[in-house]
């Protein structure tokens, strides 16, 4: 029973080694002149697309006022315990106000979970990644590390409304 | 000339071969990672110094001061002198190599050699065989099992490709008739370069200098995910750095041998027609030598990047049975090419 030919055996011409050896060198060489995809970080930093999950941060209106009513939700849907709130009475239209309002940022797991169930988009996920601390306490952000004018943060309120 | 001048010249030629020689193998190291970050997209470094230049002497820093580890269970002597018998190699065999023709300096007749040595191919022969030595006491004595394969594959290969190494150098031989490496570059006027005269034994020397030089697609014994680092493991600081820049001087003698043996060496064909004056064509000459040279660097480079590594049976198998019986051709046409030229 004569062996059959398979697809996968190879010709003469390949079979000698050297052309095909030639073929891959010069697809290197066709790739030396094709230009590169470094980013020379940190002269260009990189400008994450709008669906990027990066450090939560809450958002503060026009007049100075944050949206946040303190209804605890995100901090019973953390999965990593990481938030810390404590509502208190407000005169201004939405009653209630977080007096205290704490991210354990090194517990945070950037998984965006506090968004999704936030009802009044009060706190988002921005592009922010770069994240550096000294020490431990430097690492639990207040409120006022956290407020983000809600201009900066259009886009991904945008993408929120679109797609969530 | 009196016995001063000729010592004093002698060792100003020892002294500028080898800091040429170390500084070449320092940027030979910044040009892979250069060369093969362009083959990958990418950039290479960049960050020391103005363009990366800088980069080879911060990695050479680094080595050094890191922490000489020897194994408890390794061969002290043997262990500190492999990494050295295996730099003594690289280094002495450049002795010999001609860079250009002879020049006139000051009223001295210098020649652009350190010694004409009658059987200059020979010593190279011999040194090769003893830079086996340097990767055998290496795997041995680190007194680990893989380092101990490492080095027994890789003392194999070496002795396997040096048969039709030798079997490609004696076609060169046949055609200059002489082993002096001085002369093989002067026979190779005109356009009679050996690589177009005996293509066989070219494509033979080549291979089986990749061979030699333990380098892809040759690199089994010194490959990570195959050995762990080989014969150089349990190597580190000083040592392991000496182990580095002996396989890139070797890279840098078997692209000297390519060149003097099958490019012609100096030689620029018909520069004599050009009627340019002898400084300029001396001048010529030299820089072609070193262009031939980096051209072959860059094609070491070039290929490691390219190709996947041997097996080592299949390592064996074309070492034996197909590079052996090429270069016994390479011998018949090349005795072929005498009867046809002496008619």
């Amino acid at each position: 029973m004569p062996v059959k030919r398979r697809v996968k055996d190879l010709n003469l011409l390949q079979k000698l080694y050297i052309p095909e050896i030639a073929k891959g060198m010069a697809l290197t060489l066709k790739n030396m002149f094709r230009p590169n995809v470094t980013l020379q970080y940190p002269e260009v930093k990189f400008e994450p697309p709008d669906s990027y999950r990066g450090r939560p941060v809450l958002v503060q209106e026009n007049n100075g006022v944050e949206r946040c009513v303190a209804c605890g939700l995100c901090s019973r849907v953390c999965p990593a315990l990481a938030i810390e709130v404590q509502a208190s009475e407000t005169e201004l239209d939405k009653e209630r106000y977080p007096v205290k309002f704490e991210i354990n940022m090194l517990r945070c797991i950037f998984c965006g979970f506090c968004e999704e169930v936030c009802p009044e988009e009060a706190i988002v996920m921005s592009k922010d990644y770069e994240l550096v601390f000294k020490n431990r306490d430097d690492a639990i952000f207040g409120k006022e590390k956290l407020l983000v004018q809600v201009e900066k943060l259009r886009d991904r309120l945008e993408f929120l409304r679109k797609f969530k | 000339m009196n016995i001063w001048e000729i010592i004093i010249i002698s060792l100003i030629k020892i002294v500028i071969v080898v800091i040429a020689m170390l500084l070449t193998v320092a940027y030979l190291v910044y040009f892979e990672r250069k060369i093969s970050a362009w083959v990958q997209n990418r950039v290479g470094p960049n960050r020391v110094g103005w363009l990366g230049l800088l980069q080879p002497f911060a990695d050479v820093f680094k080595l050094l001061l890191k922490e000489d580890i020897v194994p408890t269970a390794a061969n002290k002597p043997l262990h500190t002198l492999a990494p050295f018998i295996a730099l003594f190699v690289a280094f002495s065999t450049y002795a010999i190599i001609p860079i250009g023709p002879p020049i006139e300096l000051f009223g001295y007749k210098i020649n652009l050699y350190m010694a004409d040595v009658n059987i200059g191919i020979l010593y190279v022969l011999a040194l090769t065989s003893l830079g086996v030595y340097g990767i055998t006491f290496a795997g041995w004595s680190s007194g680990s099992k893989y380092s101990l394969l490492g080095g027994i594959r890789s003392s194999a290969q070496m002795i396997s490709y040096e048969v039709s190494m030798g079997f490609s150098i004696a076609g060169v031989i046949l055609l200059s008739q002489s082993l002096s490496p001085v002369k093989i570059v002067e026979s190779q006027y005109g356009w009679m370069w050996n690589a177009i005269l005996q293509p066989i034994g070219f494509i033979t020397f080549v291979v089986s200098a990749f061979a030699e030089t333990n380098r892809l697609p040759f690199d089994l014994p010194e490959a990570e995910p195959e050995l762990v680092g080989g014969y150089h493991t349990e190597y580190s600081s000083f040592k392991f750095a000496g182990f580095f820049l002996a396989e890139y001087a070797n890279m840098i003698i078997a692209s000297a041998m390519i060149v003097t043996l099958y490019l012609g060496g100096w030689q620029v064909p018909y520069i004599e027609k050009l009627g340019l004056s002898s400084t300029i064509t001396t001048i010529i000459q030299i820089a072609s030598y070193f262009i031939k040279s980096a051209a072959i660097l860059f094609f070491f480079i070039w290929v490691r990047w390219s190709i996947p590594r041997f097996r080592y049976d299949q390592l064996m198998n074309i070492g034996w049975k197909i590079m052996f019986p090429l270069s016994l051709l390479n011998i018949i046409w090349v005795a072929f090419l005498i009867m046809i030229l002496s008619l």
